[in-house]
């Protein structure tokens, strides 16, 4: 078995979803995301956490060009797998209380969607990588456009065309390494071998730096998310924001510095700064939020601007200390996002304004959302704490000041975050909110399994890192030997 | 070569149906003449071909790719016909065989291998594009286009054969070889005369294919032209042209690139941004389109301006994909307009309720003009960046990568349409020949976007 199945299953079953029933889309795309992590358990259970490529597929796609369908997993990408893998079942049991027009089209769009994801999270093929990047964007697209809120054509074409301008200097940029690679082709391993002087090295940095730097989304780049996350379906928020943006710090890890070492060194302080401004910035305006949702929004900015800064101080901590929050911001944000959505389901507003008491009326809801609070505002034996902990100690290398001011992000997150949930839950009930009814069913379950992983992360995380700690300790080891032995 | 002669032959069939009213035996039988000259092409594959004529023709791979796919092109516009001639006039059997006339110019437009030739071969096909052109006649649109047509290619050419003339001058010779080996020979002393020959000649083909600052035309022909004669002009007589700049230049001119390679970037750099900020003030789509082929001009261009080995397959992946996207997207504007009776973008709102299909294949063919992954305008993108940063040409390619993302605006104002705003309209009836076309046409796009390897190393 090779990691194609993992990338080939959800196209297949996207494709047959559109062969069923409206009313039974949601129950087959549930049943393939479901074998899909059952698959991707399967290959944990027979994974050797060390730096080597595993179930590995090494196929001509379009030779003439040295274009190969290299995929593999590694422990980072073992990692990242599992968590799309883990996610895309639970946001689609997040949305098993909607009816979506045409919900076949929905969940095919996130299958289809998965199978871009994993293509990103698995490739080692320049090639590959880019079009499993361009292939996740199409189909969000069209989720967050087609079920969108009422602003969404105008925001959604911003959101496009942000991301694929980034994208394509992206692509100059493989294409660029492509060439200087002796053996033409686009193997990752080959642009790790190149040693390029630091003027283009730079030039290369800045190319994927766009790119990434678009997905996160660091400051200044950030302006199309909190209003795609606001317009989107909340399914299509939580893919955006649980895994998507991922592909963006995974790119930063994987393709980003590797490829342009001495590029990096070039920007590295304006990388971390730019960081470290968003953490501040996103923090302060998500002070000023009434909307839930779009407080949520400016809260991942910041969370995003902390994992950003621990890779740009590129040392173990840091990375893993973001393998690890990746997962625990993509449990956090997902389930955040499901808590606004009940809410804005149940009371039609999001307005935190409005609302209040809630707690009284709905007791496991509310347990629910403090769990998810309190890992979202990394408060020890969460999973919150171990990543943002790690994180820190990776940006203290960088000097006490930065980490300083990269560790507001605890406390005004606390802030914030504890300030929406004593407004929306606790106080006087007002008439709008006493009509909450607690949760039941689906929302039940998949509000549980979010909560468990929370404290189960937050109380053993040993085996989470354990399975990236070889391939992050190579990769480090291999990057700080080069930006010893090129000559600048 | 029994290619060119099969399609010179066939509408001379063709005016005999019409002579004797076989109407019905029009379409059958040009498909089948078309597919027999096809298959004479194919056969002639790897052929180790050598210049036949006396030197006037070379029949190589080269000219067996392009002439495959213009020929193919041709059947998918011509199956889209159907139907739809009827109803301009009653002569149809004058514009299979002015289509097929226009065919034989550019067959011998992508194999020549004289400069007579390729003044004899764009004069057919001109010629025949005049009159399709104005082919409704009692239509002020269409007159208009035609006469726009007529002096602005008359004008070019022209300019081209007075090009010819002076190198000719210079040379001493209309054969691409012995042009070849004359700028060789004297490469420190080439006559200024030659150098005013190149010049003339890129005017005159610039003009052909549509590239600013010598694509006023384009727009007023395209749109006056109906709709299908818009989409072979736009397709398959754009990917000739191509195809005939890139033969000559490569072919003869390939050691003085440094001349005119400056030139050609400059005229690049301006048809991108003219074409595609043009387009986004459109809100015809057929002129949409028009402006858009301006664009893709520039894309080809670039094959051109970064001559390598690698540049015959550039273009001809690259016109592959446009002409297949295009006649998709013609196909689409066809039938709404029918419906709707106007060719405007807001013809489109709410068409993915009633009819899913069209709504598809036309979001495949707006992604793959605009250059997104897997579809085969991305490989075609990919080529162009590729060959154009292999030498080092970076302004253009970040000029390009400006110009993609421009040209998103306006590619997906007609998905947003179709897909995001809502309008009261009936479904629109698709006649079988169409579902064929706009199907199969979406099929071949994804097909290269997923596995180029097709179609990538042929040339």
């Amino acid at each position: 078995m090779t990691v194609s199945i993992l990338i080939f299953l959800p196209i297949v079953a996207a494709l047959l979803t559109l062969l069923f029933k409206n009313e039974m889309a949601k129950h087959v795309a549930m049943f393939f995301a479901v074998v899909e992590l059952a698959i991707a358990l399967y290959f944990l259970s027979g994974f050797v956490p060390d730096a080597s490529l595993q179930y590995s597929i090494d196929a001509p796609w379009i030779p003439q060009f040295g274009v190969y369908f290299k995929a593999g997993i590694d422990g980072i990408s073992m990692v990242m797998v599992l968590l799309t893998t883990a996610l895309v079942p639970l946001i689609i049991l997040t949305t098993y209380e909607h009816q979506y027009k045409n919900a076949k089209a929905f969940y095919a769009l996130i299958l289809f969607m998965q199978a871009g994801l994993l293509t990103v999270f698995t490739a080692f093929d320049g090639f590959l990588f880019y079009v499993g990047w361009e292939a996740a964007l199409i189909p969000i697209y069209f989720i967050c456009a087609l079920w969108g809120g009422e602003n969404r054509i105008r925001i959604n074409i911003k959101f496009f065309i942000y991301t694929f301008a980034g994208s394509l200097f992206m692509l100059i940029g493989i294409i660029y390494l492509y060439l200087q690679t002796p053996s033409k082709d686009y193997d990752l391993q080959h642009f790790y071998n190149l040693s390029l002087d630091a003027s283009h090295q730079s030039w290369v940095f800045i190319a994927f730096f766009l790119a990434f730097a678009i997905k996160m989304p660091i400051f200044p780049f950030h302006t199309w998310q909190p209003d795609t996350y606001t317009e989107a379906p909340t399914a299509g928020t939580m893919m955006l924001s649980g895994i998507m943006l991922k592909m963006g710090i995974y790119g930063v890890i994987r393709w980003l510095i590797p490829n342009a070492p001495l590029g990096f060194l070039n920007w590295v302080n304006v990388a971390i700064i730019l960081s470290i401004i968003g953490i501040v910035y996103a923090s302060l305006i998500a002070f000023k939020q009434i909307d839930g949702k779009r407080l949520v929004a400016y809260s991942s900015i910041a969370h995003v601007g902390l994992i950003a800064a621990g890779i740009f101080a590129w040392n173990i901590y840091g990375l893993q200390g973001a393998m690890i929050q990746m997962v625990s911001h993509g449990i956090n944000v997902v389930g955040m996002f499901f808590i606004w959505d009940i809410i804005s389901r149940r009371l039609g507003t999001r307005d935190i304004s409005k609302l209040g008491g809630i707690a009284k009326v709905a007791p496991q809801f509310s347990i629910a959302f403090l769990i998810i609070v309190l890992g979202t505002v990394a408060l020890p034996l969460t999973n919150g704490f171990v990543g943002e902990f790690l994180l820190l100690r990776g940006v203290f290398n960088r000097g006490i000041i930065t980490a300083a001011i990269a560790g507001t992000t605890i406390i005004l997150g606390a802030v914030y975050m504890l300030r929406m949930y004593k407004n929306v839950m606790q106080g006087e009930l007002n008439e709008l909110t006493a009509t909450f009814t607690d949760i039941k069913g689906s929302e039940k379950l998949a509000l549980g399994i979010i909560c468990a992983l929370i404290i189960i992360i937050g109380v053993y995380p040993q085996p989470l890192l354990h399975l990236s700690e070889a391939a992050v300790t190579n990769l480090v080891n291999t990057v700080s030997h080069k930006f010893i032995t090129t000559k600048f | 070569m029994n290619t060119l002669i099969i399609i010179s032959v066939l509408p001379i069939v063709l005016l005999y149906l019409g002579l004797y009213k076989a109407q019905k035996a029009l379409l059958p039988v040009t498909i089948v003449g078309m597919l027999v000259a096809l298959g004479a092409a194919v056969m002639q594959w790897n052929d180790n071909a050598q210049p036949i004529y006396h030197g006037m023709m070379l029949f190589n791979n080269f000219s067996i790719a392009f002439s495959v796919v213009s020929i193919i092109s041709t059947i998918l516009i011509l199956m889209l016909s159907k139907g739809y001639f009827e109803k301009i006039s009653s002569h149809i059997a004058e514009y299979y065989a002015i289509i097929l006339f226009s065919l034989v110019g550019i067959v011998v437009m992508v194999s020549y291998h004289n400069l007579t030739m390729l003044f004899v071969g764009i004069e057919i096909m001109s010629v025949s594009l005049y009159i399709l052109a104005g082919i409704r006649k009692n239509d002020f649109a269409s007159n208009e286009s035609a006469l726009k047509y007529f002096l602005m290619g008359a004008f070019s050419t022209g300019f081209l054969l007075f090009g010819i003339t002076l190198i000719y001058g210079a040379s001493g010779s209309f054969d691409l070889d012995g042009i070849r080996d004359y700028v060789l020979s004297h490469s420190h002393n080439i006559d200024p005369i030659f150098y005013t020959g190149v010049l003339l000649i890129i005017v005159g083909l610039c003009f052909k294919v549509g590239a600013a600052p010598f694509h006023f035309w384009t727009p007023d022909v395209y749109e006056g032209a109906p709709s299908l004669i818009t989409a072979y002009m736009s397709t398959v007589v754009k990917a000739a042209g191509f195809a005939a700049f890139l033969r000559l230049f490569s072919a003869s001119f390939s050691s003085i690139a440094a001349f005119w390679s400056p030139v050609l970037m400059v005229i690049t750099i301006i048809t991108l941004f003219i074409g595609n900020i043009t387009a986004l003030y459109q809100q015809s789509f057929k002129r949409m389109l028009a402006f858009s082929s301006i664009s893709h001009a520039g894309y080809l261009m670039f094959a051109i301006v970064a001559l390598g080995a690698a540049s015959a397959n550039a273009v001809f992946v690259y016109a592959t994909a446009y002409s297949i996207a295009s006649i998709i997207a013609f196909g689409a504007l066809v039938l709404v307009r029918q419906q709707t009776g106007s060719d405007n973008v807001d013809g489109f709102n709410g068409l993915a309720r009633k009819n899913p299909f069209l709504a598809f294949v036309l979001t495949v063919s707006m992604l793959s003009l605009a250059g997104i992954p897997l579809t085969a305008g991305f490989i075609g993108k990919f080529y162009m960046f590729s060959g154009a940063l292999l030498q080092y040409k970076y302004i253009m390619v970040i000029v390009a990568v400006v110009n993609a993302i421009i040209s998103i605006f306006y590619y997906f104002r007609v998905i947003i349409a179709m897909y995001f705003r809502s309008a009261e309209r009936s479904e629109v009836l698709i006649p079988a020949y169409y579902k064929f076309v706009l199907g199969f046409s979406a099929l071949v796009t994804i097909a290269i976007g997923v596995y180029p390897a097709l179609i990538s190393s042929l040339i």
